[in-house]
């Protein structure tokens, strides 16, 4: 039987009340919105691109435990990353969290807390919103933000 | 008069209400879920189905089934005859004033379809408006659009106020001569708001509009009398009142629904067919098209029978009992607000807790083996209004106890745990 401590792990409830790089950055030059009308949850990304790089990311919106903290160990794993790395990492998360394949716990480092998710099969796409709108902001219509 | 005053006032039958021995007649509810006995409080979204609606169905297919109103043979005419029966008890059930006044369809869902796309498509033109509340479901909002975007019409919806009650004056300065009809439900699935519909149908009637009242909430809990509503037209659902899925009934007035088109072409809703004219059938078969759900149709006679044993006015009296414990109770409970609090309500607690995601609370529950709703119960209209993304709910039905009403606040301190 599941267990609840595997989903709600501390650092995920220490994420989700106090969320890292809850903003929307200065220089942001591209951004996606998500969101999941299962449950209401509803993200922003920003991002601020230099050539490949993921040079300063935020997000702003509203959801519950699971995707908001899931969106601020992204933040936090993706900056300074290329986007051909934030895809990789992408792709090993989805494997965590659904339990399919063999995530690479290394690779991952603190992502890794999100392993408990596999067993909640439905919290899924709580999980994985954010990084969704990582990977439309990423490769999407590069629109650009009206701060710019 | 509102229509819990009407249930309540009926006489009571001698029996005492025995909710044990109500309990033992649902097989499910004997399931244990993550180790816990089933606490199952998601009635709103599906009730559970007694032995007996269950026999019934496979009673059918053992020694009943065949196709109805076609065959000269035993079978045929015997589903024949219990599918008309059935149409019988489901006319009695909210007094229907003829058998032909009940449409069979799928469910409340597209009984509503049926009166958007029928009545809507003849009555609604371009500059016209249809009314509706702040307080409808998904399915008695997106129809009207449909149909609104098709003719070139107007949706209106009339608010409500905090508590989730209709602002009646505000209603009824929205019915005008461009009004062609007004669609309310009866009981709001997301704040169990009942809304005096009696009332806004005699409103609107004053006008010569006429209304179709969303029942899929009510009738698993109030004695519904059409004829005394006076509504034109009246949808629901079985499986919200102890009936299988797949099956639901739209009422209509004879005269209204013989001066209807028909709402899907096909077999049985035709007199006579030629490749240059077709004649309809006589209503309600003019809006029955094809092989109807034979079984959920005999299936919901039972569960009808089910409940008439039990007696509506001794359920209504349970599940209002119920929900001012669970009120009192949940509401009690350190960080928790409850959305809906309107004076005339029923069987639905919808609540949020504060700093805590209803996602959350609902996979918390869960654990605990409580079944409840979690998101915006298909009317984020209502959720907006609020100013919320979601809410839990949950929602009772006849056999649920104040022992599963103990035990989701007992759930509801585990969540503060957890997020503590």
């Amino acid at each position: 039987m599941p267990e609840l401590r595997d989903l709600y792990q501390e650092v995920i409830l220490e994420h989700s009340k106090a969320p890292r790089n809850y903003k929307e950055p200065a220089h942001a030059n591209h951004r996606a919105e998500g969101y999941n009308p299962l449950c209401g949850d509803r993200f922003t990304v920003f991002l601020e691109m230099d050539g490949d790089v993921v040079k300063d990311i935020g997000f702003q919106g509203a959801g519950c435990a699971i995707s908001k903290a899931s969106a601020s160990m992204m933040t936090q794993t993706v900056k300074g990353k290329t986007k051909a790395e934030a895809h990789r990492i992408f792709e090993q998360f989805h494997e965590l969290v659904t339990g399919h394949g063999h995530a690479s716990e290394a690779e991952l480092g603190k992502l890794a807390v999100f392993s408990g998710v596999s067993e909640f099969p439905v919290r899924v796409k709580c999980a994985t919103l954010a990084w969704h709108t990582l990977e439309a902001a990423l490769e999407g219509k590069q629109e650009k933000v009206s701060t710019e | 008069m509102s229509a819990t005053v009407v249930a309540r006032s009926e006489t009571l039958p001698a029996l005492a209400f025995d909710v044990e021995k109500i309990r033992a007649d649902f097989p499910i509810l004997r399931e244990k879920v993550r180790g816990h006995e089933l606490v199952y409080l998601d009635n709103a979204a599906t009730s559970q189905k007694p032995q007996a609606v269950i026999d019934a169905i496979v009673e059918y297919y053992e020694t009943g089934n065949a196709n109805i109103h076609r065959g000269v043979h035993f079978l045929s005419e015997k589903a024949t005859e219990d599918f008309e029966q059935a149409r019988q008890t489901v006319q009695r059930l909210v007094n229907a004033a003829d058998a032909s006044e009940i449409v069979f369809v799928r469910g409340t869902t597209e009984g509503i379809n049926l009166v958007a796309q029928s009545y809507g498509g003849s009555n609604v033109g371009a500059g016209d408006e249809v009314v509706i509340t702040a307080m409808e479901h998904h399915s008695n909002i997106v129809p009207w659009q449909m149909l609104c975007e098709q003719k070139g019409a107007r949706l209106r919806v009339a608010p409500m106020n905090d508590r989730g009650e209709l602002l009646l004056d505000e209603y009824e300065k929205l019915l005008s001569e461009r009004t062609k009809l007004a669609a309310i439900s009866h009981v709001s699935n997301a704040l169990g708001t009942i809304n005096p519909v009696k009332r806004m149908i005699a409103v609107a009637h004053a006008k010569g509009i006429p209304v179709l009242v969303d029942g899929a909430q009510a009738v698993p809990h109030l004695a519904v009398d059409v004829q005394d509503l006076d509504a034109d037209f009246y949808a629901f659902s079985a499986h919200k009142m102890y009936g299988p899925t797949g099956v639901g009934a739209v009422y209509g007035k004879k005269a209204l629904l013989e001066a209807m088109p028909p709402y899907q072409g096909g077999g049985d809703m035709i007199s006579s067919v030629t490749f240059e004219k077709t004649t309809w059938n006589k209503v309600p078969h003019k809006f029955e098209a094809g092989t109807p759900d034979m079984a959920g149709v005999i299936g919901w006679r039972a569960a009808v029978e089910y409940m008439n044993r039990v007696g509506v006015a001794r359920i209504a009296a349970h599940e209002h009992e119920l929900l001012e414990y669970a009120t009192q109770m949940v509401g009690a409970l350190p960080g928790v607000r409850i959305v809906g609090t309107a004076k005339e309500k029923a069987s639905v607690l919808s609540f949020v807790i504060e700093d805590v995601h209803p996602h959350d609370i609902g996979t918390i529950l869960d654990q605990e083996g409580i079944a409840v709703r979690t998101g915006h119960h298909c009317a984020q209209p209502v959720m907006e209004r609020f100013g919320i993304p979601a809410t839990v709910r949950a929602s009772f039905a006849m056999y649920n106890t104040r022992e599963e009403v103990d035990a989701l606040a007992h759930g509801i301190r585990k969540v503060r745990e957890v997020f503590a």
